[in-house]
């Protein structure tokens, strides 16, 4: 039988699944004629090897936490949620304009209510695609991606034409005052100074265990997951599957909007166009290689962190290795575990029932 | 086995940056603006002014960025390694630059297209509109129907300086000629469709306008093609566009952001950098009109003697253009 055990199911193969992106990611690298373990070692180095490094590593790390459990928890009532990138983006105005009304006030009481109302605008904006699905039975793959595309088009428009103070070139909101911004870690630890990463890491953490809970110790969890395993059922046991769907995808627009309190309310202070930047999509691969568990999300979030800050250093370091080969070896990663992320299963399996047979048989 | 190659990466990966760190000292730097480094236009201008230092012998490095969050640390990690001059073009620079500059204060930064009023701090500034004067000229004097055009990407001070200089050279020419003014969107990625441009065109061309100067970016690669389909004339814009559809670009308005950057890392190199604003016109050869073997066909002497006419009056100060940027109005448009 193909069936492997469980420690290989959530460790070995997604490791193997990495390391197998990484081979062909050297190959690549070989290719162009620069040295692979040279360019291994810059990565890990500009990922863990400074203070600095370390925090941005950190900052997109929080980034793809989130995301990744926008899709995750979705993923558990058996909806595909590819909009993330735009529930975060919506998530910006909410955090910018509590933050504009009340510039000025201390960040200790504007950090929950940018966390609020972020929330908020991320799942009003998921909720639409989560209303059709449970309403009128437009498939859910086919909405968030098509809200992408509003929100971008949208808060293009509001934030060119509505949020633009004049006299500023850029497309960009009024900034927040330096004491309404979550502060970042570099204020009370050293270590990080100049990198980004702020108190909205520690939220991250704390999404983390919330979803566990949530997913596994609530009965509301209990319901997700029987409306993801079998619908049917889920309505025969007496669950409102139109509601859950609806409350689901509320959740995870919150979840996604939380991006924004770590990039608007954090980092950069002001809403910029296209703040997001991709990390809502990234946020698809890292649940399916996290395998929709918050551990696996926590980990391959950090592993796509790795790759981002990691990339960087070695865009910089080697001027050899452009912008456009790093994103291939960050998509060699999501192909290798994300869609053929089954590849190694059944020869993997083969391989241990194998050795188990040839241990039990001494 | 693993484990020892892994930590001999690493440790030749740290040696590798210390000794760069070393080998970098008083390199250049260019840090493209998000468009990236290939884009045919404003990045790739700088591109080409960092590589006439190179082959004069000296160096720099450069990097694209992915991201609004790399911006302070591309500029940071340049300024950290020793790197300078530090090359920023765009405006879109400005707020890593205030928060990055004063950290360095030893280290030269030059932005491009935008004033920030740093002691480290060399800003350059274009006059857009009188280059456009001089296209504006050629347009009225190659056109038969009394019609020209102007293609904005959008309503913007910026691009409405080279519409207004335009209006203003074409109406030296002649007084009574109509001069369309039509967007292409209304908003900054008005400059990314070339689509809608192409249909901007169309309709200039439809109501008798034969020549049309687009000041859209990536977008104008649409009205020149429209033109040149319509066997009218189009004018290119910041780079040199004149080889795109030889015979019918009529010439290009050229904006040396190549010459900004080459200044930048020669005056950083020869010690004759200074910060403050600079802004160059015709009389420092920031601006001005293409000619190469791709419009010669096109450029009579008696429109090259015009040019050459006016670009003297305006150094001599005889000819001043209007600048839209300093009132937000135009006399001639």
């Amino acid at each position: 039988m193909n069936t492997l055990p469980r420690w290989a199911d959530i460790a070995l193969l997604p490791v193997l699944n990495v390391v197998l992106a990484f081979l062909v990611g050297g190959l690549i690298v070989l290719a162009v004629g620069q040295n692979p373990l040279e360019a291994v070692g810059i990565m890990l180095y500009g990922a863990f090897g400074y203070g600095s490094g370390f925090g941005y590593t950190l900052y997109y790390t929080t980034d793809f936490i989130f995301a990744g459990l926008a899709v995750s928890l979705a993923y558990h009532a058996g909806l595909f949620n590819i909009g993330p990138e735009g529930q975060a983006y919506v998530g910006g105005l909410g955090v910018i304009l509590i933050g504009l009304a009340l510039n000025g006030t201390h960040w200790a009481i504007m950090f929950p209510l940018m966390i609020i109302v972020g929330a908020l605008f991320g799942a009003t904006w998921a909720f639409v695609p989560g209303y059709l699905q449970a309403k009128r039975g437009s498939h859910i793959v086919i909405t968030t991606i098509l809200f992408n595309f509003i929100a971008t088009s949208m808060m293009s428009y509001i934030i060119s034409r509505q949020l633009k103070p004049a006299g500023v070139n850029s497309d960009e909101s009024a900034p927040l005052e330096a004491i309404t911004r979550v502060p970042q870690l570099r204020t009370f630890i050293d270590l990080f100074k100049n990198s980004p990463v702020n108190l909205t890491f520690f939220l991250a953490i704390a999404a983390l265990i919330f979803v566990y809970w949530l997913i596994w110790h609530t009965k509301f969890g209990y319901a997700v997951r029987s409306l993801g395993n079998n619908p049917v059922a889920a309505g025969y046991a007496g669950i409102s599957n139109q509601k859950l769907i609806m409350i689901v995808m509320a959740m995870a627009g919150a979840l996604a909007a939380m991006v924004a309190v770590n990039n608007v309310g954090g980092v950069q202070g002001r809403l910029i166009l296209n703040f997001v930047n991709g990390a809502g999509f990234v946020g698809v691969a890292v649940a399916f290689m996290g395998r929709a568990h918050p551990v696996g999300v926590g980990l391959s979030a950090l592993l796509f962190g790795i790759l981002y800050q990691g990339g960087q250093e070695l865009a910089f370091q080697m001027p050899g290795i452009t912008r456009e080969m790093i994103v291939t070896i960050q998509a060699l990663v999501i192909l290798f575990t994300g869609a053929m992320g089954d590849m190694l299963r059944a020869p993997l399996a083969r391989l241990l029932t194998r050795a188990g047979a040839t241990a039990g048989g001494k | 086995m693993k484990i020892s190659t892994l930590t001999k990466a690493m440790v030749s990966g740290v040696a590798l940056s210390a000794m760069m760190a070393g080998a970098a000292f008083a390199d250049g730097a260019l840090v493209y603006d998000g468009g990236g480094k290939f884009d045919k236009s404003f990045n790739e201008a700088a591109y080409n002014g960092a590589e006439r230092f190179k082959a004069e012998g000296g160096n720099y490095q450069d990097l694209e960025i992915s991201g609004d969050a790399q911006r302070e640390q591309a500029v940071r990690q340049f300024a950290s390694r020793g790197n300078n001059p530090i090359v920023l073009p765009g405006f879109s620079w400005e707020t890593a630059l205030r928060a990055v500059a004063p950290e360095f204060p030893d280290t030269s930064f030059t932005i491009i297209d935008t004033v920030v009023d740093l002691p480290n701090v060399q800003s350059v500034v274009f006059k857009e509109q009188e280059g456009s004067y001089l296209v504006g000229i050629l347009a009225a004097m190659q056109s038969e129907s009394g019609k020209i055009g102007v293609i904005p990407a959008f309503n913007f001070d910026l691009l409405e300086a080279f519409a207004c200089g335009y209006a203003q050279g074409a109406k030296s020419v002649n007084p009574d000629i109509e001069v369309f003014e039509t967007y292409v969107g209304s908003g900054f990625e008005a400059f990314n469709d070339p689509g809608k441009a192409t249909e901007v065109a169309k309709s200039q061309l439809d109501q008798g306008v034969d020549v049309v100067y687009h000041v859209a970016g990536g977008a104008g690669a649409g009205v020149l093609q429209a033109a040149a389909d319509a066997g009218k004339f189009g004018i290119g814009v910041d780079s040199n566009q004149n080889h795109l559809h030889p015979g019918s670009v009529l010439t290009s308005m050229l904006k040396r952001v190549d010459v900004a950057t080459y200044n930048a890392m020669k005056g950083v190199a020869d010690g004759t950098w200074e910060p403050g604003v600079i802004t160059l016109g015709l009389a420092e050869e920031g601006v001005g009109a293409a000619f190469d073997e791709h419009n010669a066909s096109l450029i009579t002497d008696e429109m090259k003697a015009a040019v050459e006419k006016a670009t003297a009056d305006i150094i001599s100060g005889a000819v001043v253009v209007h600048d839209y940027r300093t009132d937000k109005a135009c006399p001639a448009l």
